[in-house]
Order: C-alpha cells, then sequence, then structure tokens
C-alpha cells in the first residue's frame, strides 16, 4: 500500500494546498482550500468548531484522502506514504500516547517508527525540551493532562519533522507548559520547520504566526500573510464566524 | 520485506509490554479457561463420553472464545487517546502494523494455549507426554489462523460502538474452519490414532494460514484508509 513518490525538487514549499476538498458523504468537511507555506513559515488557523480545521489537518497528515484537490507535502502529493509521513509531526489535544508505558517509552517508540536508530539521545533531547525528565519513567496514566501533553509534544518532534501539524496542542497545558511548546515552535521554525496551528488562542496564535486564516464551513473567510495581519480585524471575523455558528 | 518485520516486532514489542505490565486480557483469558475447563468438567458424565472424546471440543471452545478477549484488546489499546492516529501519521506501513498486532496476538493465544493444555490434561487424567509434539504443532497451526482473521475483524470492529459484539459475530464464522481441523486433529491424536493420520489434517490447517495470513495482512490497509 505505500507509495515511495520522490519529492519534486523543484518544489519550493513545504506544504501546497490547491482548491482542497473532503467530504464525508454528502457534508463538505473541506471546501476548496488554497494555501502554501515555505520553510520556517507558520498558519494559525482559527475558527469555530466544525469549521472544518481538524479535518484539514488530517488531511495532511495523510490520515484522511482528499475527495479532490491538491495536497502536496515537501512535492509529495498526498496521501504519499511513508515518505511523505516521515517529515510530518502531528500534535493534537489527544495526547495519542500509551497510558501503560512511560513518557520515555513512548517517546522512544515514535523515534523508533521513525527509523531513527540511536534514539536515546533524541529522546532525552525530546523530554528535557519539554521539561518531561523528573517524571520520565512514571507510567503516562500517572501524570497529569497537561504533563501528558508535554509528553505528547516530545514524541511529535522526536524525529525533527518538516512540518508539525499541531491541533490545539496548548489544550491542557498551563502557562509554563504553554510557553515551553511556544519557545519550542520558534526555535523549530527558525530552524525551517513549517508549522500549521489550530487554535482558540488568538494571542497565541498570533504571536507565532507569518500567515493566518479563519475558517468557516469548511473554507477560509480571511486569509492573510505577516505583513498583512491586523489582531483587531481577526479577532472581529473569529467573533462573527463563532456568531455564524450559532 | 526486512524492514516489514523488525517494524512488526517493535510494534508487537509495545503490545506485549502494555499486555504486561496490566495483564488485564491475560489475566481474563486464563481465568476464563480455567472456569471453562471445569464447568465442563462438572458436567461431564464419563461413563457416556471418554475424556478423549470430549477433551479435544473443551479445548477448542475455550481456546477460541478466550482469544476473543485478547483480541479485542489488540486494537483496544490503540483508541483509548487515538494513538492509533500516531502510528498511522508514522512511516510504517499498514502491513508492519497488522503484523505486529498479529504477532502480539499470537503470544498472547499461544501463553494462554501453554497454561490450559496442561490443565486439561489434570482434569480430564491425559497422559498428553507422547503426543505433546504434535499437539503443539496443531495448537500453533490453528492459533495463526485464528489470530490472523481476529486481528482483522478486531481492527474493523473496534471504531464502532458494537465493538465487543461485532468482533465474535464477524470473526467466529471464519474460525469454524480452522477449529474443525484443529479439533478433528486433536480428537485423532488423543484417541492414540497413529501421528501420520493427522498429517492431512496438519496440511489443512497450514494452508489456512496461508491463505488467511496474506489474505488479512493485504486486506488490513483498506481498514484504516478512509
Amino acid at each position: 500500500m505505500s507509495s515511495t513518490i520522490s519529492p519534486d525538487p523543484s518544489a519550493p514549499s513545504i506544504v501546497e494546498v490547491g482548491q482542497l476538498v473532503r467530504e464525508f458523504g454528502s457534508t463538505r468537511a473541506v471546501g476548496g482550500v488554497t494555501f502554501s507555506l515555505a520553510p520556517g513559515d507558520c498558519l494559525a488557523l482559527f475558527g469555530p468548531n466544525g469549521a472544518g480545521k481538524t479535518t484539514l489537518l488530517r488531511v495532511l497528515a495523510g490520515l484522511l484522502k482528499p475527495t479532490s484537490g491538491i495536497a502536496r507535502v515537501s512535492g509529495i502529493p498526498l496521501p504519499g506514504g511513508p515518505l511523505a509521513r516521515s517529515r510530518i509531526g502531528l500534535i493534537s489535544h489527544h495526547t495519542m500516547l500509551y497510558e501503560a508505558l512511560s513518557p520515555r517509552e513512548n517517546v522512544a517508540f515514535s523515534a523508533r517508527l521513525y527509523g531513527i536508530r540511536d534514539a536515546r539521545e533524541r529522546v532525552e533531547d525530546s523530554l528535557r525540551r519539554m521539561s518531561m525528565m523528573d517524571r520520565a519513567d512514571a507510567p503516562i496514566r500517572s501524570l497529569s493532562r497537561g504533563m501528558q501533553q508535554r509528553v505528547s509534544i516530545a514524541r511529535a518532534m522526536v524525529h525533527s519533522p518538516q512540518l508539525v501539524l499541531a491541533d490545539e496542542p496548548y489544550s491542557g497545558l498551563d502557562d509554563s507548559g504553554a510557553r515551553a511548546l511556544t519557545a519550542l515552535l520558534r526555535e523549530v521554525r527558525s530552524a525551517g520547520t513549517a508549522i500549521i496551528i489550530v487554535t482558540h488562542n488568538l494571542t497565541e496564535g498570533l504571536s507565532l504566526a507569518t500567515h493566518a486564516a479563519v475558517m468557516q464551513r469548511g473554507k477560509f473567510v480571511r486569509y492573510d500573510s505577516a505583513d498583512r495581519i491586523d489582531a483587531g480585524a481577526y479577532a472581529a471575523t473569529y467573533r462573527e464566524a463563532l456568531a455564524a455558528n450559532g | 520485506m526486512g524492514n516489514i518485520l523488525s517494524t512488526a516486532w517493535l510494534i508487537a514489542r509495545k503490545d506485549l509490554s502494555i499486555e504486561f505490565r496490566t495483564r488485564s486480557a491475560f489475566l481474563s483469558a486464563v481465568v476464563f479457561s480455567l472456569l471453562g475447563l471445569v464447568i465442563f468438567y462438572y458436567a461431564w458424565d464419563p461413563t457416556a463420553v471418554t475424556a478423549t472424546d470430549l477433551a479435544p471440543g473443551v479445548l477448542w471452545i475455550i481456546f477460541t472464545f478466550s482469544g476473543l478477549l485478547g483480541l479485542h484488546r489488540s486494537f483496544g489499546v490503540e483508541t483509548a487517546d487515538r494513538a492509533i492516529d500516531a502510528l498511522l501519521a508514522s512511516p510504517v506501513s499498514r502491513e508492519a502494523i497488522f503484523l505486529g498486532k498479529a504477532i502480539a496476538n499470537l503470544v498472547f493465544v499461544a501463553a494462554v494455549q501453554a497454561l490450559a493444555i496442561p490443565a486439561l490434561a489434570l482434569f480430564y487424567n491425559l497422559r498428553l507426554g507422547d503426543v505433546a509434539a504434535p499437539l503443539i504443532a496443531i495448537a500453533i497451526l490453528a492459533a495463526i489462523g485464528l489470530v490472523a482473521v481476529g486481528t482483522l475483524f478486531s481492527a474493523m470492529a473496534v471504531n464502532t460502538r458494537l465493538a465487543e459484539l461485532l468482533l465474535p459475530m464477524l470473526a467466529l464464522p471464519f474460525f469454524v474452519p480452522i477449529v474443525i481441523a484443529a479439533a478433528q486433529a486433536t480428537s485423532k491424536l488423543l484417541s492414540g490414532r497413529p501421528v501420520v493420520e493427522i498429517g492431512a489434517w496438519l496440511k489443512l490447517l497450514l494452508a489456512f494460514d496461508i491463505v488467511f495470513v496474506a489474505a488479512c495482512t493485504l486486506a488490513y490497509p483498506f481498514t484504516v484508509e478512509d
């Protein structure tokens, strides 16, 4: 089932999305979205519940097939098999962890899935960045929700992805965890990783963003690049989208 | 192929580590097996049915249903906090995920068999020393087929609201040919027939294994692709 499509070497973007549509039966969750991100770009995606943000991220993560349109990661059409998936780090409000295993075991398992041979140093580094070394050997089930989210972030970053897809990553994090995540995302962005972050926190989202969009009923109702992002206008559009959603 | 097998082993080790720590499904399966043996023992009239006639049926009934307990857990651990999403978003092939799950399930079923077979010999006063090797061959060959089918249906059923009901409903009809072949071979073995007489049943079990493992490995990716 795995396809091994070579990346297009002339592709300048890490993410290219063109008229992307994703339908579930007669419901159009994503309805013709277009954007592209270069290395180091960060798209902050806002919108009410059910706007299609998570579906868009799941398509880009290779978990859902596009119904029509184009979606490429590093020039590889999605769903592009192991090569495309190896470049993506997925963070969600679900921790995606095994509760009987420890943080160290969860992150090490992920590192090995991504083919990292001598994973120990990478695992330790990932856990250290999220301040989880003290509880690295405790079972996940014994950790608070915020600590589990920190481990989930360490798991998603252990293979140094070129694209980070973060769906409400601040969910459950306290101030310290949120600061650590913001610092980590800034650091990986400055190293050339592209980021798409879905959040309801306009301040956090816009502080990281080089691009921003408000999504409503599967479409971008507002999309701007860094030099044109107006926080006040975004707040107004976001409120309108929430009101329209009922 | 080497990469698929090494990834499958990585996933199997992870599943076995989780089961070793929680022991939830294993203990349930062992208790179920021993309870089944006890109930059949007290319902048994030795003057009407000999132990060698009854034991094969009892053995394969408890293996089939205790195996379902482990098979249900197999993908259950992945859905607890959507760990399956991280697994599917990683660059491992879907076939490796299936084989990893199947290997872990095979170890689980084999561990239950390792406790249940001596218990059966104890309850029904069977002498298994002379037939131990062919009996183990039957148990392993049958377990491979049961696990292949059960792992596939566990993956299909896990995201449904009626997973606990759906898994046996889907899997049991496919278990029937394997269980018939295994029970027939066990029956001949326990009644003292020469080992060569079970050769045909062993070949049939091997054929089922090859078909079910290949078909289920190829079918699994379609259960996770939308």
